[in-house]
Order: structure tokens, then C-alpha cells, then sequence
């Protein structure tokens, strides 16, 4: 008979659009961070790391990095008999087929992958943050106290808790009320959006609730559970948690890495953060190379400048490169001589010589100047840029171009260039 | 693929000094990321072949939790697969391996119990890329008995720890000596054989009812004129590690923007097992320059003309030259390595110095307490 005490349901279909052209060809999950790593590693991670051995991801926007990525599992020991991960996709139905319309309702869609299992508690985990958390620890206070449903909580300052959903317990911290993005918070305890419930709870939940559009966990099936009387506790965690869900506060979280002793430490034996490994090669630094304050990947080589840098794997970054505060991703070429500044690079990307990025005033993004902020430049994955281009900061840039593209060799503060069939 | 693999990995060679003590050859690291028998694996893998034998014998700990999964090679396969022979006693044998034919026949049921008609022999101390299927086919083609990939060695080249061939205009190898003391050619084999499955059968049950023990002078040397024996000259890298100067200079090779490139960039690749390290880190105070470093490594001094393994923390103040530093080692503060192979798993303590010399590479084992980070 199959039994599993727990089993996790992570939810990776989102596109996470305010990361602008990072996600335009992958979801969330599966961009690239702190040099070698997805993001879903780390719940992944975490998973495997706790016990539990029985991960259903959910997918649905532009899945095939995530799916290549996940495979059958074997980076994270997750390649079981019994369990394992399963990629679960939207799928065609007898009748109502749809995509995933909410979190909930993804996971409504598919009660008979849990049901397979025959679980007494499932954890509800999102895929785009970065963080290291025992759910083992989470799911012994949710049996401690008799829990009903278990929420995740960190308590963030006041002044920000109205980005949040906040969380007011009781003594015994179990929840007495919700708020959702208060204008004036009575309490500072953020939901992470990670939930642990009674197996039988949540499916009565889905299953009452189906018919609710968008169907949401924060928004309709929490709620619905309180309204029940259910008993919902609030698990306080106190580690390092980041959202990466902006380009701002995805480059600083990368920035945090490099530092003398990061407070995510990566280098620690206990609680590793596992991934496929694209390339097995130690990496090259030349003659006349310089690398100081910064990670690099496998593979790579190195004849240029690195300061202040987190690289990927299989990057080149040629003679007389400078590349200064920035994030380069798989794959990526730095032509000669080119001066890299504050910039997001991408997979796959080809950076001409004498190329520079980041330079001049900062000028709000004409696109969207709340994805394009911060200075920095971003270019998505593929692109190519050609020699001697200049580019400003607030820029973005997307798909293969050519020099007449760009008015006197120039791409100044706030502008753009994103080609035909790349979405923003 | 119509053959099987045997990977002779049990050797020990006391030209490795130290190095061997605690680790057979085969799983000596080498280029920052590797184990030697990497090499001979991923080539079985990329050419196909399913069914491998690795005959391990000499101080196997480090090779067997090398070889722990067979998945990284792509050999966990329902057809096929690696298998790790160690010698065990049974009813009618007590005795350890006593050569490389012996090694054979003490596992004879492993191509016995096979059906693929030939059979490949490959050492694990060999860096080198090959395609077997086209030893295979020149093999086939020569109509020969065994076929020996072979070497040439510049002229004047110190071949006196190899197999040394001479061979007729046809390529059939005519004569062969191992280890010679005056050496008659520069053509050497790299301990690589093409041979028809029941051939080697035979061979090797007449060798173990004669009381001879060894592939190379009990069949190689002893068979030459009857057997048909033929060289495939292999035109590409190829290197034995299985001596300290070898070693240094193969992990040093590496160095050179061919070597490298041949091996990381060009198809097809060298797998290896993976050990989900995080990317080096280079702090304030780092100056690498012409070195190779691998993940998990973080350094905060000076590293030149170097080859760091995996895990290697270089503390503040160091200087690191022209050396060989092994998986995890913790290199204190102040410290001045020259010329050197450091051991994996040393931890040296601050202000040390070790100097070797370019003609003798110091081999450093210090096993001191360690404070992890």
C-alpha cells in the first residue's frame, strides 16, 4: 500500500512578469541564481532536506527550461520508486478543460495525484523564493498543536507590512483574523505562502470552493477554512527569506552572496542547496584576469575584469572586459573589451566587443518603470548585441540586434529595444 | 554497441609516493574536477558500450564511493550496466588478484554470462578521448586477433615504464617488450585492446592453467608470432598518470587553451560524479592568474600557475604557485605553497611554507585539526 505522511505541492506556473524580459521565454522558477542555481532549487532543496520525498510541480507558463531543468529528479534525489517529483501541467478534461486560473484551483485540478498518495498533510510551497526552512520543524508544530491548517509567517517591519498579508494570533498563535495589504497593520506577522493542512481539511476546502473563479489560497480558501471554525496556526520563521519577485530585489538578493560571509550562506555542509549540473569543467581565470568579490560558475573562463559579480556557468568574458556589479547568466559571451556595469545578462547572450552597458544619467524606463528601475540593464536571454554599442541604465534589450537599430550607436537612459515575438 | 567493457583499475604504482596511500590510481583527481577513471568511463559511455567491468583491487575506498552511482556515467541501465569486481575468496580461490589476466578470470563468468562478440580493455589511469567502435572497426577490418592502441612518443622520450611495440608495414605488431631497460622504439601501448570476446575466454583460462598471471607478457609478449596482434595508432591526447612527474604535468596541462579546449569544450564530454558544491568565490584579497578553480573553492589570496581541486579555501595573505592543491584542503592564513601537490583533505595551519622544485614536486600531507567555517 502506498502512504505518504506528507507530500508537497509546488506551484511554478506563474510567469512572474515584473522581472520583465528575464521572464519572457521561462517561468519564474527556472531563472537563473547566485551563479549556478534556478530558483526552484531551493524549495526543491528544502524538500528533499526535510524528508519529504513526494513533490508535485505544478507548471503551466513556458515550461520547458523547468521541465529540463526537473527531469526525473536525480539532482535532488528525487528519482524515487515510490513518489518523487511529478510534473503536473494543465491537462485536457472530459468535460471544463482549463488552465491553472488560481493557486488553488491548480491545485484542485489535480486531487487525484494527491489522492494517489494517500497523504495526512500536504505542504503547499510557491516556487519563487529563496530561503532554506526545515518543513519538518513546521509540520511537528502543526501536529503540536492540533493544527487544522499551518501558515508559514515572518515578521516583517511594520512600516512595510502593508505589502503583505498580515496574520493577527492569539497567544497560543493560532490565527484570529486576516488582513490583507492593511493601510494601517495591527500586526507585523507576514504569511510566506507556504501552508501546511490536513490532507481531508484541503480537499474539502477544493472541492467546496471549485466553483469559485480565480480560485486563491490567500484569498478563498484560507478564508473559507477560518469561516469553518478550522483551527489555522501561525508557524513563525525567523531565517533569511527573499522574494526575488522584482529585478531590484532579484539583483540585490544575488548582490548578498558575494559578500565576505553572506548571511544566505551557500558554502555551509549542512542544509545544500542541490541542481543540475549543466557543465562539470573547473573554470579558467587567465594571465591577465582579475576577479575579486564575486562567484563564478563551472566552465567559465575568464580573461577579463570580474568585480563585485555573481557568474554563471560556461560564461566567457574576453581580454579587457570589466564587469562591475552584475549578474551574467549560462552561456553568456563578453566581448573584448567590452565595460559591463550594474546589468542583468541573461542566457545565451552575446555582448559585442567594446560594447558599454549601464553608462549615463538615470532616466525612468519609457516601457514600464516599475519592472525597469534601480539603473539597471537588463537583457534577456538570446540576445545579441552588436560591437560599440552604448547602453544606458533604465534600458532594456531583447532578440538579435543590429547596429541601425541603435541611433548613433547609442541606447540612452530609459530606452528600449524588444524584438518582435519577445513579450515584455 | 557489439562489446563489452573491462576497466583494469586495481593497480598501485610506488612511483606515486604518498599519493597512492591513500587511494588507488584510477581515482587520483585530476583536473580540478575529475577522477582519472573518469576518463576510460565516459569514453565506454560515449561510445556506447553498455555492460563495464571495473576489477578494483589496490585501496579501493576512494573508487568505490567514486563509482557508488552508476548514473553519472549513464550506465544505470536496465541493459547493461557497471559492475565493480573486487576480489573475493570463494571455494576454489583464496587468492587476491595476482595480475591483470588474473584479475579476469577470477570474474571469467562476467564474459561468460555475455553475448556481446568482442570485448574492450581499458586502464583507469589513462587521460586521453577515444571512440572504441573505431578501434572496433579497424579491428575487424586487419581481421585481427587483438588489437593494442598504441602511442608515439617524441624521440628520446623516457618510455622505460610502458609497453614498448614494434610493428611491420601492415601495422602487426612484431615485437613487444615491457619496460624495457633500453628502450627499442618510442611507440608505446596505452594499455588499450580490441579482442573477440571467446577469444579472450580462452586465452585467459590457458594463461590461468599455465600459472601465468599477466595480459601484457603472458599473452601480448608470449602470443605475438602466433596471434595476429595489430596497432591502431591513436593521434590524439593521451597520458598516464601513474607517476608523481606524469600526474603534475597532465593536471598542468590543463593549462593550455588546446588541452582544455579538446577536453571541456569538444564533443563528446567527460562525466563525472557531481557534488552539488556552490560556485567559487573570489573575496577581497584574491589574485588568481592562470589557474584552473573549481566549485566550492573560496579564496582570498594569490593563486598563479595553479590546478585547485574542489572545496580548497585559500586563507588571507597566501601565495600559491605553480601547485596542485586536492579536493578539500583549508590553506591557512600567511601560507606560501611552491612547486607542491597538497594532498586532499590536508588542512594546513597559518604562516606554513612548502617549496618543492620544478624537478621534484613536493608531495604535503599535513592532517591538522580543522575549524570549519
Amino acid at each position: 500500500m502506498i502512504k505518504k505522511e506528507m507530500i508537497a505541492m509546488l506551484l511554478a506556473g506563474g510567469q512572474g512578469s515584473r522581472l520583465g524580459v528575464l521572464t519572457a521565454k521561462v517561468a519564474k522558477p527556472a531563472v537563473a541564481f547566485g551563479g549556478k542555481y534556478r530558483i526552484i532549487d531551493f524549495p526543491l532543496s528544502n524538500c528533499i532536506n526535510s524528508g519529504v520525498d513526494t513533490v508535485g510541480v505544478l507548471t503551466q507558463y513556458q515550461p520547458l527550461r523547468l521541465n529540463t531543468h526537473i527531469g526525473i529528479g536525480i539532482p535532488w534525489d528525487l528519482d524515487r520508486n515510490i513518489g518523487g517529483v511529478t510534473v503536473l501541467p494543465p491537462y485536457e478534461k472530459s468535460s471544463n478543460s482549463e488552465w491553472y486560473t488560481g493557486t488553488a484551483n491548480a491545485i484542485y485540478q489535480n486531487l487525484d495525484y494527491m489522492e494517489s498518495y494517500n497523504p495526512e498533510y500536504v505542504l503547499i510551497l510557491s516556487g519563487d523564493h529563496i530561503y532554506k526552512m526545515d518543513y519538518e520543524v513546521m509540520l511537528d508544530f502543526h501536529k503540536a498543536n492540533n493544527a487544522d491548517v499551518t501558515i508559514a509567517t515572518m515578521p516583517v517591519p511594520y512600516e512595510e507590512a502593508s505589502r503583505f498579508g498580515i496574520v493577527l494570533t492569539d497567544d497560543d498563535n493560532r490565527i484570529t483574523e486576516f488582513e490583507e495589504k492593511p493601510e494601517h497593520p495591527r500586526g507585523n506577522l507576514a504569511s510566506m505562502g507556504i501552508y501546511i493542512f490536513n490532507w481531508k481539511i484541503l480537499r474539502e476546502a477544493l472541492i467546496k470552493m471549485s466553483d469559485q473563479n480565480n480560485c486563491d489560497f490567500g484569498k478563498h480558501i484560507i478564508p473559507y477554512c477560518h469561516s469553518n471554525k478550522d483551527r489555522i496556526f501561525a508557524y513563525e520563521y525567523n531565517g533569511y527569506w527573499k522574494d526575488v519577485g522584482t529585478l531590484s530585489s532579484y539583483w540585490e538578493a544575488n548582490m548578498e552572496l558575494i559578500n565576505l560571509i553572506p548571511v544566505f550562506n551557500l558554502y555551509e555542509e549542512f542544509w545544500r542547496i542541490y541542481t543540475k549540473n549543466d557543465a562539470l569543467p573547473p573554470q579558467y581565470i587567465s594571465e591577465h584576469a582579475r576577479v575579486e568579490r564575486s562567484i563564478i560558475g563551472e566552465g567559465s573562463d575568464i580573461y577579463g575584469e570580474v568585480y563585485n559579480s555573481v557568474i554563471g556557468v560556461g560564461v566567457t568574458i574576453e581580454e579587457g572586459a570589466v564587469v562591475r556589479d552584475s549578474i551574467i547568466m549560462k552561456g553568456t559571451v563578453i566581448g573584448k573589451g567590452a565595460k559591463i556595469t550594474k546589468s542583468i545578462i541573461a542566457e545565451n547572450v552575446e555582448i559585442g566587443a567594446d560594447c558599454e552597458l549601464g553608462i549615463g544619467d538615470e532616466t525612468p524606463s519609457k516601457l514600464d518603470s516599475k519592472i525597469y528601475n534601480s539603473g539597471l540593464v537588463t537583457i534577456g536571454e538570446g540576445t545579441v548585441i552588436p560591437p560599440n554599442i552604448k547602453i544606458g541604465k533604465n534600458t532594456t534589450v531583447s532578440g538579435i540586434t543590429k547596429s541601425d537599430e541603435y541611433q548613433n550607436g547609442m541606447l540612452h537612459s530609459g530606452e528600449y529595444i524588444i524584438k518582435a515575438g519577445d513579450m515584455q | 554497441m557489439r562489446a563489452i567493457g573491462i576497466i583494469l583499475a586495481g593497480g598501485n604504482n610506488n612511483k606515486m609516493q604518498e599519493l597512492s596511500y591513500k587511494r588507488a590510481i584510477s581515482a587520483m583527481p585530476m583536473a580540478g574536477s575529475y577522477r582519472s577513471i573518469d576518463f576510460s568511463l565516459s569514453n565506454m559511455s560515449n561510445s556506447h558500450i553498455q555492460k563495464v567491468a571495473v576489477l578494483t583491487q589496490y585501496n579501493a575506498l576512494s573508487l568505490n564511493e567514486h563509482l557508488s552511482s552508476s548514473k553519472w556515467w549513464d550506465f544505470g541501465r536496465k541493459q547493461g550496466g557497471l559492475y565493480v569486481f573486487t576480489p573475493s575468496i570463494t571455494a576454489d580461490n583464496g587468492f587476491w588478484y595476482q595480475g591483470t589476466a588474473d584479475a579476469i578470470y577470477q570474474n571469467i563468468s562476467f564474459l561468460k554470462n555475455s553475448h556481446e562478440p568482442y570485448v574492450v580493455i581499458a586502464s583507469g589511469d589513462g587521460i586521453y578521448k577515444l571512440d572504441y567502435n573505431k578501434v572496433l572497426e579497424y579491428h575487424i577490418e586487419k581481421k585481427a586477433d587483438i588489437t593494442v592502441v598504441y602511442k608515439e612518443f617524441p624521440e628520446g622520450a623516457d618510455v622505460s615504464r610502458f609497453g614498448c611495440i614494434k610493428m611491420n608495414e601492415d601495422s602487426r605488431i612484431t615485437e613487444f617488450e615491457e619496460k624495457p631497460l633500453v628502450s627499442m622504439s618510442n611507440t608505446v601501448s596505452t594499455g588499450i585492446y580490441v579482442i573477440r570476446r571467446r577469444l579472450l575466454i580462452e586465452l585467459i583460462e590457458k594463461c590461468e592453467a599455465e600459472d601465468r598471471y599477466d595480459i601484457v607478457n603472458d599473452i601480448l609478449v608470449r602470443y605475438k608470432n602466433i596471434k595476429r596482434i595489430y596497432g591502431y595508432k591513436l593521434n590524439t591526447y593521451w597520458s598516464n598518470i601513474a607517476t608523481v612527474e606524469s600526474y603534475f604535468k597532465t593536471n598542468m596541462d590543463f593549462l593550455k587553451p588546446s588541452v582544455r579546449d579538446y577536453f571541456f569544450k569538444q564533443y563528446p564530454d567527460v562525466y563525472s560524479k557531481v557534488d552539488d558544491l556552490p560556485p567559487a568565490k573570489y573575496n577581497p584579497g584574491s589574485a588568481v592568474k592562470n589557474s584552473l578553480i573549481s566549485s566550492g573553492c573560496i579564496i582570498n589570496g594569490v593563486v598563479e600557475n595553479s590546478v585547485l581541486f574542489k572545496k580548497a579555501y585559500i586563507g588571507n595573505n597566501c601565495t600559491i604557485k605553480n601547485s596542485i592543491i586536492l579536493n578539500n584542503v583549508y590553506i591557512g592564513d600567511n601560507t606560501y605553497i611552491e612547486n607542491c601537490i597538497v594532498e586532499s583533505h590536508d588542512t594546513i595551519r597559518a604562516n606554513t611554507t612548502h617549496v618543492g622544485s620544478n624537478g621534484e614536486i613536493k608531495i604535503v600531507l599535513e592532517k591538522n585539526e580543522r575549524f570549519t567555517l
